[in-house]
């Protein structure tokens, strides 16, 4: 394993911004960039970077046994942001942008912009993308590779990784900017990987998305590694999931938990009166399948989306 | 006359209601054009409520001249004002990227679209703005490249010192002005001063730009200011100054100066060392049409733009 510096930026204020990347298998010349992983980019992004602090641990021992294959290089970035974790802030510290809304970046724009262009440079080229990416709402949801059709994404290639479930997403405007988007259109293929959680460590699915990682690098030749053949995914369209909304505000008790098979008609939360401890209000479940979002905030407003539901799909 | 243009319910015992306020000529005669004036999509942003409140004043002081429908948006994002938050605090949601939102949606998604369909039957919008914390801005109206030619020879009137076209590749598709322009409303966006600062001098011309377009839709017939003509500028007349080192920044210019090329528009300090560790030159004879206003800075931020060659 190799430590590099991957970006610096001095500030006067604190010890110099690093990048760090920590670079696995073939080195020389004849490498073959296979596989780049990368974790947090937002300072609240605890569960992702402890993922990859496994991963490097994991690979570590993986390359002292001689598990990677041929000539392949794997470079693993845990943090693009230690700065902002360093204090509590989710974006970008001096001026609260977010990396992941800067791709594929202006080396001579602004501070996360340039990030942004130089980190591009070094992570462009690979053959495979993996990101550990926060999900943008709120709550809990099953564990998932998430990719983008872009025209360019492959689910098949997704399901190798052996979580149970593949969502593809249409990309909204913003996407353009993510790093999955612009790796995917440079030719790399790009693979999000959601945990489940984001500002709380869970090792067990901490453990499940380092397991999805070494399997799917096993699957594409890059490692020799024995480890449980996981799921086959079953492949959804985000836009055909049912949203379940709230017809009220108010507190919110949730009655069902992710992965939970629940029915149409089904009572699946209820929204109390924040004084008078009246339910007010109920949520039922509009189709039958797997409950795969589920909000977690104590208080909800109207027209919230409280789930997501998988249709017709059994447990 | 106030009217609620949509109302959301909180969590705990409070409605969330934005507001407009409506002003009509008091005969109608149904052909009456109609602007409608937003500001406070983001929460640091005031000076647009300044602007509202003095174009509403002025309107009420004269009403026989009001010959068109004035609709006055000043607080879209009365959360977010009220919390001190660009954001919309509940949600964390940019509101600029939320339009055209979703009448099924939360609160963000579905007040953009209530709002979006509240301004649809408009004549022109002005969405206006005052930059960031970060930068002081001159005043100016925002297009996009492919903005049509009614829009641009409206922006004409907004009094600004320049109209900067943006390429149509940068388009913010969430922001309102895009999803009013898509549904061919002619919307513009204007920006001047700074966040969480009311500049009076800039928003008087903003005031009088909007009497301006307002006589010239035929909705205002009193006295107004002839709009000064301002340049049309696109990026490549644009040239940014962002820093390569961090530190303080200090200067003793301001937007609207004119400088020279080689001058030296201000220094990135290290307060420890009491030394200057870069000196932000103008690189060509221009204007300042951008200046940072807060002094912190680090590597790439971005210090100054000068609006130079053939345009000053």
């Amino acid at each position: 394993m190799i430590k590099e510096t991957l970006y610096t930026t001095d500030s006067y204020l604190r010890e110099e911004f690093k990048i760090k990347g920590f670079r696995f298998g073939s080195t020389g010349e004849d490498s073959e960039p296979s596989a780049c992983i990368v974790g947090s980019m937002r300072g609240n992004e605890f569960q992702q970077l402890f993922i990859c602090s496994l991963l490097v641990k994991r690979l570590k021992e993986l390359e002292a046994s001689g598990s990677i294959v041929g000539n392949h290089e794997i470079l693993v970035i845990p943090s693009m942001n230690n700065s902002s974790m360093n204090v509590g802030m989710r974006y970008w510290v001096s001026d609260n942008s977010d990396i992941n809304r800067e791709f594929p970046g202006n080396p001579q724009g602004e501070p996360t912009s340039r990030l942004a262009a130089n980190i591009f440079e070094k992570v462009k080229g690979y053959r495979y993308g993996i990101q550990f990416p926060s999900f943008y709402r709120k709550g809990d949801f099953i564990p998932h590779v998430r990719m983008q059709t872009t025209g360019k994404e492959s689910a098949s290639l997704a399901n190798l990784f052996g979580l149970p479930y593949v969502i593809t997403s249409k990309p909204r405007s913003f996407d353009v900017k993510t790093l999955n988007y612009n790796w995917q259109i440079n030719g790399t293929d790009a693979f999000s990987v959601y945990s489940g959680d984001t500002g709380h460590i869970n090792e067990f699915s901490a453990k499940q998305a380092v397991s999805a990682v070494l399997r799917f690098l096993t699957r594409m030749g890059i490692l020799k590694y024995n480890c449980h053949n996981g799921y086959i995914a079953s492949i959804i369209e985000e836009e055909d999931m049912a949203e379940v909304k709230t017809e009220a505000p108010g507190f919110f008790r949730r009655l069902v938990n992710v992965g939970e098979e629940v029915h149409r008609g089904q009572l699946l939360g209820e929204i109390l009166d924040p004084y008078e401890g009246d339910i007010i209000s109920a949520v039922h479940s509009t189709v039958d399948g797997i409950v795969f979002y589920a909000k977690k905030d104590p208080m909800i407003l109207e027209n919230a989306s409280a789930f997501q539901i998988i249709k017709k799909l059994h447990e | 006359m106030i009217e609620t243009v949509v109302s959301v319910k909180l969590p705990v015992r409070e409605t969330l209601r934005i507001k407009k306020n409506s002003l009509h000529p008091d005969v109608m005669t149904g052909r009456e054009k109609r602007i409608c004036l937003v500001s406070g999509l983001y929460g640091d942003e005031l000076g647009g409520q300044y602007i509202c409140g003095e174009i509403i004043k002025r309107i009420k002081e004269d009403y026989d001249s009001l010959s068109g429908i004035v609709d006055v948006y000043p607080s879209v994002n009365p959360l977010g004002l009220d919390a001190r938050s660009r954001s919309i605090p509940v949600t964390q949601e940019d509101y600029s990227a939320v339009f055209p939102g979703d009448l099924k949606g939360e609160l963000g998604e579905y007040t953009a679209a209530k709002l979006l369909e509240d301004m649809e039957s408009a004549d022109c919008v002005i969405d206006i703005h005052s930059s960031n914390i970060f930068l002081q801005e001159i005043p100016q109206v925002r297009l996009n490249s492919d903005a049509d030619e009614r829009l641009l020879r409206l922006a004409g009137y907004m009094n600004t010192d320049l109209i900067w076209i943006h390429p149509s590749t940068t388009v913010n598709e969430g922001s309102l002005s895009y999803a009013l322009n898509e549904r061919g409303v002619p919307c513009m966006v204007t920006e001047s001063g700074a966040a969480f600062r009311i500049k009076y001098d800039f928003c008087r011309q903003i005031i009088e730009g909007v009497f301006a377009i307002m006589k010239e839709l035929g909705i205002w017939k009193g006295t107004c200011a002839e709009p000064k003509r301002a340049p049309v500028v696109h990026d490549d007349g644009i040239h940014y100054l962002n820093c390569e080192t961090n530190g303080l920044f200090v200067t003793h210019k301001k937007v609207k100066d004119y400088v020279k090329k080689g001058e030296i528009i201000g220094s990135i300090t290290s307060p420890i060392l009491g030394a200057v560790e870069e000196e932000i030159i103008a690189p060509v004879d221009g204007i300042l049409m951008t200046v940072r206003e807060h002094p912190g800075v680090t590597e790439g931020s971005l210090i100054a733009r000068v609006v130079g060659g053939a345009l000053v």
